[in-house]
């Protein structure tokens, strides 16, 4: 059974419509790339998912209706979300950002600090002085700390120097393969996506045109969908 | 704001001056308290019963306001109706002690119960009492922010205020007078340090709350709910129950203090409930420094010193007052306690 699935989902930001029908299905410990250029509808489609818009169509997570849920409440189902640019508590510490949002499972500060080594030597400093890759190992710490079952990552390298961006794909490497936490990934690097990925989806003008193995994805295909 | 290198900030987040100013506050509210027990030893002393009811109403002021301080300066929360919670332990000392000393029934079903002396029952019913009423306005009036918020916490006070004014049975617009002051057990009350002994325990344990709710997850929430509640939601905390209970306990803290206040006075009044109160509150803290732990302290025990030193001199003080206040505001970085210690964090 899927643990997360999506059909046919609808959404619109006022009178402009930004999703026509979405449809992806993930299953539990399972890495899902959701892919697509510019304005394609992927953050939408993730804001929909952890209820921070208005959306129609079916939304479940292992079984449960998602639809009539307040956005907390399906954090509290176990979908962690690491949100596009970040968004760290700002004027917290890293330890307090931690802090602030644990819920009882495995994932711990200790563990977080196993992680991400960079974070612990920063626990004291307050988010806003981190670098741009210090934050968004913070926002995935912070995410992680909800112990979540499944956990969503909305452009988690984008704007990130390469080293950084290295050392991010590799975290999430070894989170997939040390804890089979089920990964939904937004990005637009379709070479990174692919060495973790196991299978995606690319949506185009609002709807999912594509689903399959990332490596079944022909180059043809690939640049007429993604532009790479 | 990528670096391209992952840190590359110094390690100290506050700065090189950052520890040193943090020593300095911690010495200045170390201090207050060293002040707290000195003076009133002091006027024993030197038989000076003033000066302990003087700094008595002080340190009853700083528990209401560190109260408000839970709300204000943890959640962000500006009420103007703080004073509800602090009539409503005003009345609930008045209406027990008064049943008691006149020996009329407050209520004969389920069984009789003719009021009470006893302060720990008092402070008991004070504290659910407003945590009870902090409890409902919040739920309603949380649903607001902003100015919103100020002007329906705002109405609520005046809504308790002109009901205490038309509650003939407890004195209306008079107020009630309690004969004796309420009675603590080991304690005589009458004797104003044993009091004050009661008040200072009261006003530490309020401390005490404050300084573990802020560094525990509750707090942190609270604090990120403020910056940022759509990123709270985003790890499955509801930010409107966080304000809730953050309210609640606020009420509740202030709700004691204002029992305290009547057995202080030995006299409850609608004036307990006033609007006049609430601004008083948040002065305290706005003066002494929003968000700090000792803030609502220093700003109560300045403005009791102010009123009773200045008030002295002319009938005019508060235009002293707001002067001074207006200069801490646009000078301090963050009250008394920002001018001498230095710039916080927005939760320090």
């Amino acid at each position: 059974m899927s643990l997360l699935t999506v059909s046919d989902l609808t959404a619109s930001y006022g009178a402009s419509q930004a999703l026509f029908g979405v449809d992806l299905a993930l299953a539990e410990g399972e890495t899902l790339a959701l892919m697509g250029r510019n304005g394609m509808g992927k953050s939408t489609t993730i804001k929909a998912i952890c209820r921070m818009m208005p959306s129609q169509g079916e939304m479940r997570f292992d079984g449960r209706d998602l639809r009539r849920l307040p956005s907390h409440r399906v954090a509290r189902l176990g979908v962690g979300l690491v949100p596009e640019g970040r968004r760290c508590f700002a004027d917290l510490t890293v330890t307090e950002n931690l802090i602030a949002a644990a819920r009882p499972g495995p994932w711990t500060e200790a563990s977080i600090s196993a992680l991400f080594p960079r974070l612990a030597e920063r626990r004291a400093q307050v988010a806003r002085s981190l670098s741009g890759g210090e934050q968004q190992m913070l926002a995935i710490g912070r995410a992680l700390m909800t112990n979540p079952r499944l956990m969503i990552l909305d452009e988690a390298t984008e704007g990130l120097a390469p080293l950084v961006r290295q050392e991010i794909w590799q975290a999430l490497a070894r989170l997939k393969a040390e804890s089979g936490l089920s990964l939904l990934i937004v990005d637009k690097s379709l070479a990174e996506l692919r060495t973790i990925c196991d299978r995606g989806v690319i949506l185009d003008r609002g709807r999912s045109v594509w689903a399959g193995r990332l490596d079944a994805l022909e180059e043809d295909r690939a640049h007429a969908l993604l532009g790479v | 704001m990528s670096t391209g290198q992952i840190g590359g900030q110094p390690p100290n987040p506050r700065g090189i001056f950052g520890p040193k100013k943090q020593g300095r506050e911690a010495l200045l509210n170390a201090l207050v308290l060293l002040g707290l027990v000195i003076v009133p030893l002091w006027a024993v002393m030197a038989d000076e019963p003033f000066t302990i009811t003087l700094v008595t109403r002080a340190v009853i002021f700083a528990l209401a306001a560190v109260g408000l301080n839970i709300a204000l300066g943890l959640g962000g929360l500006v009420s103007l109706g703080h004073a509800v919670f602090f009539g409503i332990g005003g009345y609930a000392m008045g209406i027990l002690a008064w049943h008691a000393q006149n020996y009329v029934p407050l209520f004969e079903w389920p069984v009789l119960f003719e009021g009470t002396k006893s302060m720990p029952v008092i402070w008991a019913v004070a504290v659910l009492a407003s945590a009870l009423a902090a409890f409902c306005i919040g739920l309603l009036s949380l649903r607001t922010s902003g100015v919103y918020f100020i002007m329906i916490t705002l109405a609520f006070g005046q809504m308790f205020y002109y009901f205490a004014i038309s509650w003939a049975r407890y004195g209306g617009e008079d107020g009630m007078s309690i004969y004796v002051r309420n009675g603590f057990p080991g304690l005589n009350t009458l004797d104003p340090i044993q009091f004050y002994g009661l008040c200072l325990a009261a006003l530490l344990l309020g401390l005490l709350l404050h300084a573990r709710l802020r560094r525990a997850p509750f707090g942190l929430a609270l604090n990120a709910a403020r910056q940022a509640p759509e990123r709270v939601r985003a790890v499955g905390l509801d930010p409107l129950r966080l304000r809730l209970l953050a309210f609640t306990l606020s009420g509740a803290i202030t709700g004691l203090a204002g029992a305290l206040f009547a057995d202080l006075n030995r006299f409850v009044s609608p004036t307990m409930f006033s609007w006049q109160l609430s601004g008083e509150f948040i002065v305290f803290i706005i003066l002494g420094g929003t968000a700090r732990l000792f803030g609502p302290v220093v700003g109560a025990v300045l403005f009791v010193l102010m009123e009773h030193w200045l008030g002295a001199l002319t009938e005019y003080w508060h235009i002293g007052f707001g002067a001074l206040l207006l200069l801490i505001v646009l000078f301090g970085q963050g009250g008394v306690i920002g001018l001498i210690a230095g710039k916080a964090r927005a939760h320090d």
